[in-house]
């Protein structure tokens, strides 16, 4: 079996890590990463189907380097991203209720019109803008819309995004600089988020309280409640901004493709997961093995902690005709950036109305979308994201 | 254009196995023809078997779930039955081939400290999942397992096992299920799981119990509308006026797709709802996972990638 001297946590390596993961599809279908003692698969067809199989790569281990068998997760483990059947089985089944496509349709409206009304604020009426597309616009919708449809209160959201950044920080080594630097003010964020957590501090209407509803009717335990309105904070927050920075980036960097989503608006669902694809919010999880289990000719020992890269699968070359174009004319189906399986994104329609609201109302007014600087990498051992995308909009 | 992520799930699987597991019972094995992993499942799910009538029949999975690449159902005889229990029993053979929709559940176990599970005759199939998930959780329970008569009643020595979490009362011996004494000591913390004929539902509902403990399982009588069909039908997209026929080897995304609309998917087997497309007109023959009943039968969204038609048209807005 292939080896790689690669630490997938380097800060170079999260900077840039598209060689890394070419490295990784090159080395073989299992490669091993002796430094962190663990197992990396990088190419789409074994990045599927070891995601799909559940029974055999485990996720109650934890889905970071930490072995929740061996060592102490930092926060009561997640019901959802670190969980397995059957204990996984109602708190999923609670949430891609309540997040499904078909309860999303009441939000539609009110979200449009929330997106025509931050666009028209950001424009303010002048023939061209120049904006950090971070704050403005990734950040700013998700932040606009999310918390009012979990019922959050209205202080305190400004612990949201910090919490979530750590979160996904955490599932990295702990010992490293962005762990050890989150660890600083977590227990103020986190205390925030677990006061948010609880009924009392929910809204009578939104998805916290839909998530005590269900527990109400018995579909969960009241135990349960919080820790699931927890997920949503954790995992709806960041990862939502970062897609809509991916979808802004591709759109402004790519020659041409927002004048051909200009003429194609329909085409506005499939930008989002082509970026998706392109970029992929989410890099890596880790699932741990229960047996020995096979992948190509290779065997991954029992117990291993195995680094699964959705990014790498999501621009393989064996799977994708020019993988590294962000092309609107392909068809992104399949792509693996939510996940696959009974642990995919469970707030993925979540995510898709927000681009989708916010593409929506950004192409009713601006012609023409330019990069004006170098955009700035956001560092994080799990995201992909932006701390900065300087960007001239053109009515 | 882009390499497909995966071949289309043809919902058609293979009988791998029949077994007669009581007098009148058959339990069945199915398989992906090519070996495929399955769409996942939960406990107290079923399948809808397509039958060559046209008729879809539900059937409970009572198998193993960390078995990715098989369904097992358990079907009855029923002699008043519309004929779907006697054809599988009659005419279906290993190697046959049987059309597959789902799996769905409209019975789904929820977290508490205990269970009592109560099966009449093949209602037994549903909680066998249900009770291995509970014992895999370490809850407390208790299976109360009736029939008419010890050997009309499957699985016993599967459920032997459990030792004396398992009480089997067939009806030549003991009589009906004592329920009233079965529900003596249950309370607000217990959820009982009940599945099994009609009488027995009545009766259970009958009972004077705490709220929300009680979950039972009636099949919906069938549906209405025109049976299944393994013949071609015409899709329409509305917004282009462009028409394609699907034929029974491809799924109404592939057919789609061929007339260069691409709809966003995802898993391709119903589960994820990343394909939901509105449906303006025709009849939906909704093979998926994510719909419930009331939705189902509203008719007005396909998941084009498991999902059919019943009528020759069905009119999409693509
Ligand atoms: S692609 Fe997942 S439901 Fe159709």
């Amino acid at each position: 079996m292939p080896a790689l001297d690669l630490d997938p946590f380097d800060p170079e390596v999260l900077r840039d890590p598209l060689p890394a993961h070419a490295a990784l599809r090159d080395a073989g279908p299992l490669v091993r990463l002796p430094r962190y003692d663990t197992y990396a698969i990088a190419r789409y067809a074994d990045v599927r189907a070891a995601l799909s199989d559940w029974q055999s790569f485990e996720s109650s281990a934890g889905v970071g380097l930490t072995n929740f068998r061996t060592e102490t997760p930092w926060r009561p483990p997640s019901l959802l991203l670190e969980a397995d059947p059957p204990a996984h089985d109602a708190p999923r089944t609670v949430l891609a209720r309540i997040l499904g496509p078909r309860a999303l349709r009441r939000l539609r409206e009110d979200w449009a019109a929330d997106a025509v009304a931050l666009v028209d604020d950001l424009l303010g009426g002048r023939s061209e803008v120049e904006v950090d597309a971070v704050p403005t616009l990734a950040a700013a919708f998700p932040l606009r819309v999310f918390p009012d449809a979990v019922g959050l209160r209205a202080d305190g959201r400004e612990h949201l995004l910090p919490y979530g950044d750590h979160a996904f920080n955490a599932f990295g080594p702990t010992d490293n600089p962005l762990v050890l630097a989150g660890n600083e003010h977590m227990a103020e964020h986190a205390g925030w988020v677990g006061q948010q957590c609880l009924r009392e501090n929910l809204a009578p209407a939104g998805f916290g309280a839909d998530i005590w509803a269900a527990a109400d009717r018995g579909d969960l335990t009241h135990a349960q409640a919080p820790l699931v309105v927890r997920s949503l904070l954790t995992a709806g927050v960041d990862t939502t901004v970062h897609g809509i920075g991916a979808v802004l980036h591709a759109l402004a960097a790519t020659p041409g493709a927002w004048d051909l989503l200009r003429a194609r608006p329909e085409l506005v669902r499939v930008a989002f997961d082509e970026a998706v694809r392109w970029e992929s919010p989410v890099q890596a999880f880790f699932r741990t093995t229960v047996r020995d289990v096979p992948v190509a000719d290779a065997v991954v020992p029992a117990g291993a902690k195995v680094l699964v890269f959705f990014a790498a699968a999501n621009r393989d070359p064996r799977h994708w005709a020019d993988p590294d174009a962000f092309d609107l004319t392909r068809d992104p189906s399949g792509h693996v950036g939510f996940g696959m399986g009974i642990h995919q994104c469970v707030g993925q329609h979540v995510a898709r109305l927000e681009a989708e609201s916010l593409l929506t109302a950004l192409l009713a007014r601006v012609t023409r979308l330019e990069l004006t600087g170098e955009p700035v990498r956001h560092l994080n051992n799990t995201l992909r994201a932006w701390d900065s995308l300087p960007l001239r909009l053109t009515v | 254009m882009t390499p497909t992520a995966a071949a289309p799930r043809q919902a058609t699987l293979r009988v791998t196995a029949r077994e007669t597991v009581a007098d009148g019972v058959v339990a069945l094995t199915l398989a992906d023809p090519a070996g495929a992993r399955l769409p996942d499942w939960t406990p107290g799910s079923h399948v809808d078997l397509v039958l060559p009538t046209g008729l879809t029949r539900q059937y409970s999975l009572c198998g193993d779930r960390w078995d990715a690449s098989t369904y097992r159902v358990a079907v009855l005889r029923e002699p008043i039955g519309r004929g779907g229990s006697a054809w599988v029993h009659d005419e279906l053979a290993v190697g046959d081939l049987v059309g597959v929709g789902g799996p769905r559940n409209q019975f789904r176990l929820v977290p508490a400290p205990r269970y009592l599970f109560i099966a009449g005759g093949i209602g037994i199939t549903p909680l066998l999942p249900m009770i291995d998930a509970v014992r895999r959780l370490g809850a407390d329970w208790r299976l109360v397992y009736g029939g008419r008569t010890r050997d009309s009643m499957a699985f016993l020595d599967e459920l032997a096992v459990h030792g004396d979490r398992v009480t089997v009362l067939p009806q030549d011996e003991h009589g009906h299920l004592p329920l009233a004494e079965l529900f003596a000591g249950v309370d607000a913390d217990t959820r009982v799981y009940c599945c099994g004929p009609a009488p027995l539902l009545d009766a259970v509902a009958g009972l004077d119990l705490p709220p929300r403990v009680l979950r039972t399982e009636r099949f919906a009588a069938q549906e209405q509308g025109a049976p299944a069909r393994d013949t071609p039908f015409t899709v329409v997209l509305d917004r282009t006026g462009v028409e394609v026929v699907v034929t029974p080897d491809v799924s109404v995304l592939e057919a789609v797709r061929s007339v260069g609309v691409d709809v966003l998917s995802s898993c391709r087997e119903g589960t994820c709802g990343t394909c939901e497309t509105t449906v303006l007109a025709g009849e939906p023959d909704h093979r998926d996972s994510v719909l419930d009943e009331a939705e189902r039968a509203a008719g007005d969204c396909l998941f084009v990638c498991v999902s059919r038609s019943r009528g020759d048209r069905l009119v999409l807005d693509l």
